[in-house]
């Protein structure tokens, strides 16, 4: 390992590090002030050091006989920085959420920047070791922050749904590699590559097994339908901050490989791997979108409503040429701050015993509190793809680069499932905006930091919707050092 | 310059006033009328500048243009621009836009009292979103500006609005999402047609104008458009929103969904769809007038069985905008310049009508005609303004209602759709029957249920005022705004024509 390998891993050094301090500053003294604050620190500094890792890429790092374990370019950074900046969010909302609870707040930072680790390796990974090593890194650690609030029993059933649930699919995904390391001998994405490309694969057979076998494993942990059964009840019990976690970094992470994968072997461009990913999204455009309609709690319909926003981003995945990556890539952009801040809003919102997930719980929040009203607005129309919004120029990305390639069934299914989704979106706006009732609560107090986070994410919101062109060329960018 | 600052003064003084509403309600509404009024000024001196003798920029049939880079993807080529133009057909939108925008900021002025500075915000809002859509000659600026129209005005219906606001707000908002996607669908395969044939990405309107494309892609395109301006027309069968999100709209979220929001489906269709998919909308127009037909007789009926007043007018929209319809297809210099007269006309008389129901609304508390009654005796003023734009409505001579549909049946007759201007002038028989069934039930005979309420204050009648003069104006000499549109609607028929075609006369 030389020292330009160890430049381009500084990120995952730094967050390995704060993770450690975290831990044994609490095994200390417990202050839950300091844990967050080492947090906080570590991830900015990882997110500082990138413009260092980026000097050197380039960088496949492992390369052995096997090929390279993870691979530090521009893509891979990238997403890396966008983990960084959405887990530095999820931890300060995480700090003033977990403010309000009584006990044992630290550990929560540990298994956070765990989870973070995980995701990072997952962005940079090329290799069969590293995916199933990173998505495990970042499983385990998610098993228990979904669990975290150990008296809720709705949240201790989030755990354990999700561990039982994840262990299937990485079984799945386990054996799917297993079978196309059997047909191919390798497991490195370059030299899978190589090979597809070549069309030296005499058993066919073998390959569309692996290859269904690990769209199962992806489907699952993405939560695409039909194998979605997991998120409603893991976004519903799971702490609000885990539950932005787990809808933007971890679901970014996984298709920042997914992407990968797919685009250096080409698999996706097999007729019958397409077929697959078509029926995919469509069933999930349609199932999200559908079954998000009978939903009456936030977080539920924010659950389907992911559902259905990764059927939109599948779509974009199927369109060939360079617009299908940057439209996936800049859709995942806007989708992290968006989820980010609907999550936020509710965290924000909950005071100590439960979730403010309830739509009655955001009745009249315009007017009870404009600027959390306004934020929350803000998230919804994204989320529908209102202009000026950042969705709007992601969701417009997508059927740009869908009618660029001309998959104008999926692109009609696109918009006529959104405008179903309409329907819930407005659904929460009218709560929002109705009169608030007499009895209601008072919410606890915005703490300043949250406060400040959810203010920058509504900027980015509206920057993005309006000036998108910055974001775009990074993406761009990015999205060119795939093609190697 | 000037067409940017159109929008930024009507953005700015709906902020401004949201800001000032804080301390004081009443320097809202002066704000709001301020910006609006600066933006009527501001439309008039062009408009004054332009009659004197402008000439033609060169890029194109415009008056004023604006263009700045906004988002540029240079790796894909991709250049998106803030372009803003203005031709005598915009000029003449921008001006009934500002004009309403003051009506709709004074009817509000006693109307709201509550959450007055946000009201400002969501109403200067859509009339920042309605220049937009009217100024915008980049597909994609124009697709922006179509789409910010919505929420402001979904805010409007939804909050200030009467009992069944929620069912109304939601119902317009996901009939005209639902067709401005589609219309998103059309503008991108255009792009990339052109994309295909030329090598060039452009959202710009100019170069997109002679994409050449296929006869069935070319159709399939215009049909995308074309749904997604009809919904906001709006042509029978795509109505079913506008009965509702007019009735339940407070009064400035009727006069404006009325006298503006229909109008950028006209405009739209005018402007984009007749000159981009030339050859498709020629064989797109049978169909298209045997709708428009249908609904100016369908909705002149289904005025005449309200007995709801303000859904009474919302149906003669229908009907009227039928005749835009009509217009628009016929595609000869008559009917082109009916459809145009008829857009500022019906914008006028049914703008004032809902602000007339508006007003009896404040001080009867219902909208029921059996409820209603005899007024005549008690609100001289109320009524005869009512009777002068119920009359309009009808199209009497003399008003500019008349001048609009008469030259529109003429087009249309000339275009040699005699079966269709016969059963369009069906139409305005019944129109005559619901305008006298508007006037006679509420303001005529004996006011059986002993109304006896305070009359339009002199103040309030002279509102009426300037909407008076401008539909007798249309009605008695409308040569001006037929001139001023002269040279767009000649820049239209040159492309909506194909090479060496005569013009349907």
């Amino acid at each position: 390992m030389t020292a330009q390998d160890l430049t381009a891993l500084l990120p995952f050094i730094v967050v390995s590090a704060a993770c450690l301090v975290v831990l044994i500053a609490t095994a200390v003294r417990r202050s839950h002030a300091v844990a967050g604050l080492v947090t906080v620190a570590g991830l900015t500094a990882a997110f500082g050091l990138l413009p260092a890792a980026a000097s050197v890429a380039p960088r496949a790092i492992g390369a052995s006989g096997a090929g390279a374990l993870v691979v530090l370019d521009g893509y891979g950074l990238f997403f890396i920085g966008l983990i960084l900046a959405a887990s530095v969010a999820v931890a300060v909302l995480a700090y003033g959420y977990l403010d309000r609870q009584e006990e044992h707040r630290e550990e929560f930072y540990i298994l956070l920047l765990v989870a973070v680790l995980g995701s990072m390796v997952l962005a940079a990974s090329s290799h069969f070791v590293s995916f199933i090593l990173g998505l495990e890194i970042l499983s385990v650690a998610l098993y228990s922050m979904c669990a975290y609030l150990r008296d809720r029993a709705i949240s201790l059933e989030a755990g354990i749904k999700y561990l039982v649930l994840a262990a299937a699919s990485a079984a799945f995904l386990l054996f799917g590699m297993a079978l196309i390391y059997a047909e191919f001998g390798t497991m490195n994405f370059s030299y899978l590559a190589a090979q597809m490309t070549a069309g030296a694969y005499p058993d066919r057979a073998l390959v569309a097994g692996g290859l269904a076998l690990m769209i199962t494993g992806f489907g699952f942990k993405l939560a695409l339908a039909p194998f979605h059964l997991w998120t409603p009840d893991i976004y519903e019990g799971a702490p609000a901050p885990v539950t932005a976690f787990v809808a933007s970094v971890s679901k970014g992470a996984m298709f920042a490989l997914l992407l990968r994968y797919f685009s250096s072997t080409s698999a996706a461009r097999l007729h019958g791997v397409f077929l697959v990913f078509a029926v995919i999204a469509a069933t999930s455009m349609i199932a999200g979108n559908l079954l998000a309609l009978l939903q009456n709690n936030l977080k539920r319909i924010l659950a389907y409503s992911s559902i259905a926003h990764m059927g939109y981003v599948l779509v974009a995945f199927l369109a060939a040429g360079d617009l299908g990556p940057e439209a996936v890539t800049f859709y995942l952009v806007a989708y992290f701050i968006t989820t980010l801040m609907a999550f936020g809003v509710v965290a924000v919102l909950s005071p100590a015993e439960r979730d403010a997930d309830r739509l009655e719980d955001v009745e009249g929040l315009f007017w009870r509190r404009p600027v959390l009203g306004a934020l929350l607005t803000l998230a919804l129309l994204s989320l529908a793809g209102i202009p000026a919004t950042a969705g709007f120029f992601a969701k417009f990305y997508i059927v740009a680069a869908g009618a660029s390639s001309g998959i104008w069934r999926l692109i009609v299914l696109l918009v006529v499932t959104s405008v179903a989704g309409l329907f819930y979106y407005l659904r929460v706006l009218v709560a929002v905006y109705s009169q608030p009732a007499e009895s209601a609560e008072p919410a606890p107090r915005l703490p300043l930091a949250s406060g400040v986070v959810l203010a920058l994410l509504g900027i980015l919101i509206v920057w993005l919707g309006v000036f998108p062109g910055r974001v775009l060329e990074t993406v761009q960018l990015a999205v060119a050092s795939l093609r190697f | 310059m000037i067409l940017v600052w159109l929008i930024v003064v009507l953005f700015s003084g709906g902020v401004l006033a949201w800001i000032a509403a804080r301390w004081n309600e009443a320097a809202a509404r002066w704000i709001s009328l301020a910006a609006v009024t600066a933006d009527f000024l501001l439309s008039l001196e062009l408009w004054r500048k332009y009659s004197a003798g402008a000439h033609f920029l060169p890029n194109g049939p415009w008056l004023v243009d604006f263009n700045a880079e906004w988002i540029s993807i240079p790796l894909a080529g991709v250049n998106i621009h803030l372009h803003l133009a203005m031709d005598g057909l915009s000029l003449l939108m921008v001006a009934l836009t500002c004009l309403l925008g003051i009506m709709s900021v004074l009817t509000s002025w006693r109307e709201i009292s509550q959450r007055v500075g946000f009201f400002h915000l969501n109403l200067m809002a859509i009339l920042g979103a309605i220049v937009g859509v009217f100024l915008a000659v980049d597909l994609f600026l124009f697709y922006f500006a179509w789409e910010l129209m919505l929420v402001p005005m979904y805010f409007l219906i939804a909050v200030w609005g009467h009992e069944r606001r929620i069912y109304a707000a939601v119902k317009f908002f996901i009939f005209t999402q639902a067709c401005g996607l589609l219309m998103l669908v059309s503008i991108l395969a255009l792009v990339f047609a052109h994309h295909q044939a030329t090598g060039v990405y452009t959202f710009e309107y100019a170069d997109l104008l002679n994409t050449p494309l296929s006869r069935g892609a070319a159709f399939l395109m215009m049909l995308g458009m074309f749904l997604g301006f009809a919904v906001k027309l709006p042509m029978f069968p795509l109505h079913p929103w506008l009965p509702d999100a007019h009735t339940e709209a407070p009064t400035a979220g009727s006069l404006i969904l009325a006298g503006l929001l229909l109008k950028t489906g006209a405009y739209g269709l005018l402007r984009f769809v007749l000159p981009l998919f030339p050859e498709a909308s020629r064989d797109f127009a049978p169909a298209a007038m045997t709708l428009a037909v249908a609904g100016i007789v369908y909705g002149a009926v289904m005025a005449f069985a309200q007995t709801d007043l303000k859904r009474l007018v919302a149906y003669t929209s229908v009907s009227h905008l039928g005749f835009v319809l009509l217009g628009i297809y016929a595609r000869n210099d008559w009917a082109l310049e009916g459809a145009l007269v008829s857009m500022i006309a019906h914008g006028v008389s049914t703008g004032s009508l809902f602000m007339l129901v508006g007003q009896l609304q404040e001080r009867t508390h219902t909208r029921e005609m059996d409820r209603l009654g005899g007024l005549w005796a008690t609100i001289p003023r109320l009524s005869g303004i009512a009777m002068f734009f119920a009359m309009g409505s009808m199209g009497l001579p003399g008003l500019g209602d008349f001048v609009g549909e008469f030259l529109v049946l003429m087009g249309t007759y000339y275009a040699g759709h005699f079966g269709l201007t016969v059963a369009a002038s069906v139409g305005v028989l019944f129109s005559t029957l619901y305008a006298l069934k508007f006037i006679q039930r509420a303001y005529h005979g004996p006011n059986t249920h002993q109304w006896k309420i305070q009359d339009l204050a002199p103040r309030e009648a002279l509102i009426f005022a300037p909407m008076i003069v401008v539909l007798l104006w249309l009605g008695v000499y409308p040569q001006p705004v037929i001139r001023t549109f002269q040279p767009a609607m000649q820049a239209i028929q040159q492309f909506s024509n194909a090479p060496g075609e005569a013009p349907p006369r």
